[in-house]
Parts: structure tokens; C-alpha cells; sequence
């Protein structure tokens, strides 16, 4: 039987982050992407985007992050699709993300002062020019700092696909666990790496955050 | 014919009425001065004409093209009617020159090299030549409201719409700001102007309208008007200036 070293267990354990990372990365683009169009929905002029958009991210952010991964892992399923856990992990953290980036950038969509809308539509602009030129480039100053602060939920929720068999940090440390009978030291390492991923992004926020004040 | 032409239009906020049945003709090349106390709705008549307010019964056209009936395109409309706001609502990412450039580039397709072109004419005629590159945050409150009113004269509106455009001023940028707009003036422009400056409406407009509690309580040419008033509404807020 091998033997359970620290460096053995730190290095499995790092081996596995990268996984943790990567689907945190691709969750969080693509979370991004769909809920810039949530976004557009969720502020636009028209009643049924608005309330179509609002029960989105009701539900998303209404309901656990796992059972979203069970609905698609094994919802799925049902339909004689097979979903390997890595896609079903991708899908559910993409809306969830989705649906917490959008109300993120609302916020910071609304922060824009009402002139800026009154201006540019008095100069014949488009719903969707006013957002392109004059909206969005003003609330994405705004939107930096708590968007980095949110990937920090991101990568932490990703933990969470542990549980459909998705090999990340997490699971890592289950399967070392159970191989070494060493709990504390196991999950001490996965919880030390996890803050290593995660305080220099909130760090990195604060400052943002500082910073972008003083410009404006 | 009157260019622009509001009948008996009413509109509430609520339970409030603040505009009780206002009928205005302007024609081509008016300049008119509309006065009043605030809340008696100048500025909520002025955002009627081009449907940043909507309101509920009467009608008012521009040029031909009906408002607020749902039958007019509102950005067709807004081609032709330009407005300046008192808090002037430059976009503040952009340069005075991009600010300029930025409808005729998006909205009217003008070409990049034309519309910058045009916005250093516009700039030079508000003079502000050589502050293209400028952000507004680096601008006085007189130049940024000269970069406003270039900023609607690029998409060449055939009525321009001023909202009290000097009241977020000091007091020492005031004339600059109206020596533009008299130029305009001079050169033919139809303009409507909500204001607090009772000299530059005597002096420059061709028409002064009085409003009082949500209606046109006095109109006629500004001289008459000032130096005659008809009702004691007219009167007192006249002598309550000096």
C-alpha cells in the first residue's frame, strides 16, 4: 500500500485545484456572458422581459446551488440525455452565476444617474445604443469591484460539484481522507489552498474598489 | 404654419395636475421664453415635446410629425428636436469631441473623419476650439454646457429645447452660456427656453409665455409684457425679481 506522505497529499490536493480553478473559470465567462443578457432583459423597457428575467434570477438565487446541480445531473438524465458530471457542474454554476452577476451589474446599471438616459435618448439613441455607449461603459466602472468580490462565491461554489463526482479540490480531499484516516490535516489544506485562491481576489477587490472611488 | 404646435394638453403626475389644458403655436425661427414659478409645470411642457414626458389628453406635432400618439417613431422625433438640460448630462467617458461625434456616428451613420470634422466646427462656433480632448470633469460648468449645446446642434435640429441651462451655474458663466444661445438666435434657430433670466428674455426672445399653475396665464411679445403686464399674477412675479 503507498504511502500517505504530506508532500504526497499537498501535491494530490494541488493536482486537484487545478480542476477547481478551471471550471471556476469557465463558469464565471460564461456566467458572464449569459447575464449580460439577463441584464439587457432586466432592464429593458419591455414588462415581459423584465418579470421573464426576474423569475430567472428568482429561482436561481432562490434555490440551493446543489439541488441546481442535481436538476441538471440527474434532470437530465431523465431525458435520455447523458450528462458527464463536468457539464452538468459548467450548466448549473453558468445560471447560478448568471443569475448573481446580473443583479450584481443591475444595481450598478441603475447607479448610472437618470440624465445620462435622458440625454442620449433626446439624441435619437436606441435602447440598446444608449446601453452600448453610454450605459454600460459608465456602470462597468462601477461593476469591477463587486465582481471580482463575487468570484470568490464562484470558486467556492464549485466545491459543490464534488458531490455529482466532479474530481475538484473538494472531492480530492474526500478521496484522500478516505484513503489516510487523516481528516484534519486533509481538510486543513483544502480549506488553506481555497483561501489561497480566494483572499488575493477580494484583496484585489477591496482595492478596486478604493481606487475606482477616488477617480469619481 | 406654426413648427411646433401644442393644443390644450393636459398631464398629471398622479393625483397632480400640472398641466391643465396648454395650447402654444411656434413658428420657424421663434425664440420663445418660458417663465414662471417652479411647479407651474414650464419644464414638464418642455419634456412633452420630445416624449421624455408623456401625457394624457391633447396634442402637440413638430414639424408634422404628431407626438405622443404612438404613431410617430419617438427617435424620428427626436432627430429634429434637440434639448440642453440644466444639469447638462455630458457623458462623462467621453471627450467634449466624442460627446459631440457620438449620434451623428451612431444614430445618423455620419462617417468617423466627418463627424469630427463637424464637431471641431461646432466646438470652434461654442468657442471651445482646442478642447476636443477634454473630459467633462476638466471643464467649467460654462464650457460643459457649451459642449452640450454642440452636442445637440450636431444631429441639426430644426427646434432646440433648452431646460433651464444656466441655473446650475455660477454666476460669473451665465453669459457665456447665453451669448451661444443668442447666436443661435441670430442665425434663425427656433429655440424654446424654460428660464430664470428675465434680461435675456426681454432682450432675445421674440415671444415670452408666462405660466402660471399649469396653464399659459400671459403671452405676447416679451417687451410688451414685461412692461405692461395684464394680470397681477404676471405683475407680482415680475416685480418679485428685482
Amino acid at each position: 500500500m503507498a504511502d500517505f506522505t504530506f508532500s504526497v497529499i499537498l501535491n494530490n490536493l494541488l493536482w486537484a485545484a487545478r480542476w477547481t480553478v478551471l471550471l471556476s473559470l469557465i463558469a464565471f465567462v460564461s456566467g458572464g456572458i449569459v447575464g449580460l443578457i439577463v441584464l439587457f432583459g432586466r432592464v429593458s423597457d419591455h414588462w415581459a422581459l423584465r418579470l421573464l428575467t426576474a423569475g430567472y434570477i428568482e429561482f436561481f438565487q432562490g434555490t440551493p446551488l446543489l439541488m441546481q446541480l442535481f436538476l441538471f445531473f440527474f434532470g437530465v438524465a431523465l431525458f435520455g440525455i447523458e450528462v458527464s458530471p463536468w457539464v452538468a457542474a459548467w450548466l448549473a454554476l453558468t445560471f447560478w452565476t448568471s443569475a448573481f452577476l446580473s443583479e450584481i451589474w443591475r444595481g450598478c446599471v441603475e447607479a448610472v444617474p437618470r440624465g445620462q438616459w435622458e440625454a442620449s435618448s433626446t439624441l435619437a439613441m436606441s435602447y440598446f445604443e444608449q446601453m452600448r455607449y453610454v450605459i454600460l461603459p459608465q456602470a462597468a466602472r462601477i461593476a469591477v469591484a463587486p465582481t471580482v468580490g463575487f468570484s470568490v462565491q464562484v470558486i467556492k461554489g464549485t466545491a459543490l460539484a464534488s458531490i455529482i463526482g466532479f474530481v475538484e479540490l473538494t472531492k480530492a480531499g474526500t478521496m484522500l481522507n478516505n484513503a489516510t484516516f487523516r481528516p484534519f490535516l486533509v481538510y486543513s489544506l483544502v480549506a488553506l489552498i481555497y483561501f489561497c485562491l480566494c483572499f488575493p481576489l477580494s484583496w484585489y477587490a477591496k482595492r478596486l474598489e478604493g481606487r475606482l472611488n477616488v477617480a469619481r | 404654419m406654426s413648427l411646433v404646435s401644442i393644443t390644450d394638453v393636459r398631464k398629471s403626475f398622479g393625483p397632480v395636475e400640472v398641466l391643465k389644458g396648454v395650447s402654444m403655436q411656434v413658428k420657424r425661427g421663434d425664440v420663445v421664453a418660458i417663465i414662471g414659478r417652479s411647479g407651474s409645470g414650464k419644464s414638464t411642457l418642455l419634456r412633452c415635446i420630445n416624449g421624455l414626458e408623456s401625457f394624457q389628453s391633447g396634442s402637440i406635432s413638430v414639424d408634422g410629425l404628431e407626438v405622443g400618439n404612438g404613431k410617430t417613431d419617438l427617435r424620428t422625433l427626436r432627430r429634429y428636436v434637440g434639448m440642453v438640460f440644466q444639469q447638462f448630462n455630458l457623458f462623462p467617458h467621453l471627450t467634449a469631441g466624442e460627446n459631440i461625434m457620438l449620434a451623428p456616428t451612431v444614430v445618423a451613420k455620419t462617417l468617423k473623419g466627418e463627424a469630427r470634422h463637424v464637431a471641431e466646427q461646432l466646438l470652434a462656433k461654442v468657442g471651445l476650439e482646442g478642447k476636443f480632448d477634454a473630459y467633462p470633469s476638466q471643464l467649467s460648468g460654462g464650457q460643459q454646457q457649451r459642449v452640450a449645446i454642440a452636442r445637440a446642434l450636431a444631429m441639426r435640429p430644426t427646434v432646440l429645447l433648452c431646460d433651464e441651462i444656466t441655473s446650475a451655474l455660477d454666476p460669473e458663466l451665465v453669459n457665456e452660456v447665453l451669448r451661444v444661445v443668442e447666436q443661435l438666435a441670430s442665425e434663425g434657430m427656433t429655440l424654446m427656453l424654460v428660464t430664470h433670466e428675465m434680461r435675456f428674455a426681454r432682450d432675445v426672445g421674440t415671444k415670452l409665455v408666462f405660466m402660471h399653475a399649469g396653464r399659459v396665464h400671459e403671452e405676447g411679445p416679451p417687451r410688451e409684457l414685461f412692461a405692461n403686464p395684464q394680470t397681477p399674477e404676471l405683475a407680482q412675479f415680475v416685480s418679485g425679481l428685482n
